[in-house]
């Protein structure tokens, strides 16, 4: 899940690393209020869970509170990549002597959290590394044993950074990397943190995203950020219709599991495909042989015959969906039987006949023989083992789209 | 008392339906719910029949011959 | 021969009173594995499939004499995961199969961490374990034992792989051109795991049977960055080839998605399909289009390097 600045400027705070006096607001007049308490000029910026928002004209400078809530007024209507803004933060415009960059993520080949650090701070930190490697210290740590400041010190040391910079900056990182373990997060970055002229040093910008799959033991830190439980994990696409139908069908029985995407797909092939690793081997095989699919779509953990009738009537349910290629890696939990008879009652619900509908079925394992029973009771294409995934996708291009064109 | 869904029809014999024993015995035994205990005996819910496993604990769980699974993909062919 | 587990392995499960736990049980008891315990809190006293089931991993541990057992497949809930796990490293236990998928990452860099310090080896999560063919299994990987002999045959080539489903249909595909399989290991498909291609490749390296060995690998991560590096560093005696799933997702569309595992997204250009490819192919890993081109090339390679 992902955070709005004004909460990973909160989160920062609360786990004592120094911020500015700023202020949220989802309205323009408070946003004058604001900037009249901070007194002097104000940054007015969008708060939107999306990238490029300087460019977009989503942060702006005023000099008086009147500018301030004028261009709050213009930023709360604007949209950034089809995002609306949550609301503003209005900050103090800081008098900045130096901006640095802080990070921490996940290392998967390392399998531990690594801190990074930059005296270029404000720009991209990739691109830093890039550019000027010797300007990046890194340093890993453990995830058993007590966070010790000197492991941030040895990061910012690395970076090239010396004197009081050093000093002010090792335990805002400590912070920063005891926060990241905390409250389970996958990305925890100050960027930048910046050194005043008066020689303090203060959080300008935050960017924090929590695992989804910690999201349960970290209820107290959402809560006490005001997010609600509708808004779930903030996925960042829209789901489509498709997307919604699926899920609904899979939340409303506990066994097996499916899932269904057509963002970004266009074709007329209904894919029903499993299991994972099936799934994206089978969505190549049937691109790269010039198949266009409607969806995507995952199959697993044994559904019952109502889950996957679900998922082949939202697949039929699309536009220009007029047939199916019901295909999967070979099962051994999820069973043939068991899928078949799901897709052939959704033909059947549809008025649709099966043996025209499911253009192929490419399911072998468990349960076999009673899955090809059932299909060839009904006089569906089917195959075994020996043919492989690819020659099944291929037969499912041929089928469909070689009759539609 | 026989019931037929698309792909499974399930059948327990007359002099067995009126044995509320039973039709609890079957309630606890089926994996899916195809069996209904009532007050008055046993019951059986059409809307599940088709999720039916092939298990066969309906057959152990029943005296002989009181209750079939039959596969109507294979001609009525019963489980057991 | 065969790596990590043989058939004098003993392991048990934890977790084992679970649905999926049950089958589990009963699949690698039918194949022939040793399974000599389980541990579910609460339900000490029980059986499962004739194998006891305790309280605690000490009680089992004292059950048998004071042996510790030498592996643990960990089904437990995602919550209570990391404890079992640290329970059964505290006891001893050397190989671990984390079948659990959606464990936080913290808990599993803490697992992993503390398998490191204790010298054991963890494979997964969010994976079915691993197999040796005709010898014993650990963990679901293909299924029921009568399913399972179908797709595995004992043979030459060592399979890793990301998804539990293609590790079978690999060995499948394997098994019917005749090769066989020396041990199969679904690895798992989140950011972290207990065991990546690279920490795995020299208990291949020193196993006889293995001739050959096959890698099925999807976008996300930097694992078979890893694996190139190793077989630049190591003069591996194994040809590897490797398959790629997930092509799709270098599309600019489908910047930022997930689909299949949990570790499979594309965040960065290294993690694409495309970049991983060229990797592999630098370190001299073909990368295969389709899965039924694999067992010509393995036969192909093992020539090779037979007649080199």
């Amino acid at each position: 899940m992902r955070f709005f600045e004004y909460e990973a400027r909160e989160i920062v705070k609360r786990a004592g690393i120094p911020v500015t006096d700023y202020g949220f607001t989802t309205d323009a007049a408070e946003a004058k209020t604001i900037a009249a308490r901070i007194g002097g000029p104000t940054v007015i910026k969008s708060q939107v869970l999306t990238g490029g928002r300087m460019k977009a004209g989503g942060v702006k400078f005023a000099d008086t509170p009147e500018e301030a809530e004028a261009h709050a007024a213009d930023i709360l209507e604007l949209e950034i990549n089809g995002h609306e803004p949550r609301g503003v933060l209005v900050d103090p415009k800081a008098d900045v002597k130096q901006e640095y960059y802080m990070g921490v993520v996940w290392d998967g080949a390392a399998k531990r959290p690594l801190m990074l650090f930059s005296d270029m701070g404000g720009i991209d930190i990739e691109q830093v590394a890039e550019e000027h490697p010797d300007h990046v210290g890194r340093g890993h740590f453990s995830t058993l044993d007590p966070f010790s400041d000197f492991m941030a010190k040895q990061v910012i040391a690395d970076a090239g950074v010396t004197g009081k910079a050093l000093q002010r900056c090792t335990p805002i990182l400590a912070r920063l990397a005891q926060l990241f373990l905390d409250n389970d997060m996958l990305l925890a970055e100050i960027n930048p943190i910046a050194e005043l002229h008066d020689g303090t040093f203060v959080a300008l910008d935050a960017h924090m995203e929590m695992e989804n799959e910690g999201m349960g033991r970290q209820k107290a830190l959402i809560k006490a950020l005001g997010i609600g439980a509708e808004e779930g994990t903030r996925e960042t696409y829209v789901p489509s219709a498709f997307e919604e139908a699926v899920s609904a069908v899979d939340a409303a029985d506990h066994r097996g599991v499916i899932q269904g995407k057509d963002n970004g797909f266009d074709g007329t092939i209904g894919l029903i495909i499993g299991a994972g690793g099936g799934s994206l081997t089978l969505t190549d095989a049937v691109r790269q042989q010039g198949g266009k699919p409607a969806n995507y779509s995952e199959i697993g953990g044994n559904p019952s015959v109502a889950k996957a009738c679900g998922l082949a009537k939202a697949v039929l349910a699309k536009d220009g969906v007029e047939k199916i290629a019901v295909m999967m890696s070979i099962v051994s939990n999820t069973r043939v039987d068991i899928v078949a008879r799901g897709v052939i009652k959704a033909c059947l619900e549809l008025g649709k006949d099966p043996a025209e509908t499911i253009a192929i079925f490419r399911i072998p394992g468990a349960w076999e023989e009673e899955g090809f029973k059932i299909l060839d009771k009904y006089g569906i294409e089917y195959c075994d083992r020996s043919v492989s995934l690819w020659e099944a996708a291929g037969r499912a291009v041929a089928k469909i789209q070689g009759e539609a064109a | 008392m026989r019931k037929d869904a698309i792909f499974i029809g399930v059948e327990v014999k007359d002099e067995y339906t009126s044995d509320p024993a039973l039709g609890a015995k079957l309630n606890e035994v089926c994996p899916v719910n195809i069996y209904r205990g009532t007050e008055t005996g046993v019951d059986i819910d059409e809307a599940a029949i088709d999720e039916c496993v092939l298990c066969g604990l309906c057959y152990d769980a029943a005296p002989e011959g009181a209750v079939a699974v039959l596969k109507l993909y294979e001609d009525g062919a019963a489980l057991r | 021969m065969s790596i990590l587990i043989d058939k004098d392995t003993t392991f048990i499960i934890q977790g084992i009173t679970g649905r999926e736990a049950v089958n589990l049980t009963r699949e690698c008891l039918d194949y022939g594995s040793k399974i000599v315990g389980g541990v579910t809190p609460g339900r000490k006293g029980r059986e499962v499939h004739g194998v006891p089931v305790f309280d605690t991993i000490a009680q089992l541990v004292e059950h048998n004499g004071g042996v510790v057992p030498d592996g643990s497949v960990v089904t437990v809930p995602p919550a209570g995961t990391k404890d079992a796990v640290f329970e059964a490293l505290y006891a001893g236990i050397k190989t671990i199969v984390i079948v659990t998928e959606r464990i936080p990452r913290r808990d599993v860099a803490a697992m992993v961490e503390l398998a490191d310090r204790s010298g054991a080896r963890i494979i997964g999560p969010n994976c079915l374990g691993l197999i040796v063919p005709g010898v014993a299994k650990m963990g679901g990987i293909g299924g029921p034992a009568k399913n399972a002999a179908v797709a595995y045959q004992p043979g030459s080539v060592g399979v890793m792989s990301r998804s539990g489903g293609m590790t079978t249909e690999i060995s499948s595909t394997l098994t019917a051109a005749g090769l066989g399989v020396s041990t199969a290991v679904s690895i798992g498909g989140d950011a972290i795991i207990g065991s990546t291609y690279a920490e795995l490749m020299p208990y291949f390296e020193a196993d006889e049977q293995t001739q050959a060995i096959v890698i099925y690998t999807e976008p996300g991560g930097r694992m078979e960055a890893q694996l190139s590096a190793w077989v630049k560093e190591n003069n591996s005696r194994l040809p590897i080839i490797a398959f790629m799933a997930g092509k799709f997702m270098d599309d600019d569309e489908m910047q930022g998605m997930s689909f299949g595992h949990a570790g499979t997204i594309v965040e960065g250009k290294e993690d694409s399909a495309t970049e991983k490819i060229a990797r592999l192919e630098e370190a001299g890993i073909p990368v295969v289009q389709r899965i039924d081109e694999i067992p010509d090339l393995v036969k192909a390679k093992i020539a090779e390097r037979s007649a080199a």
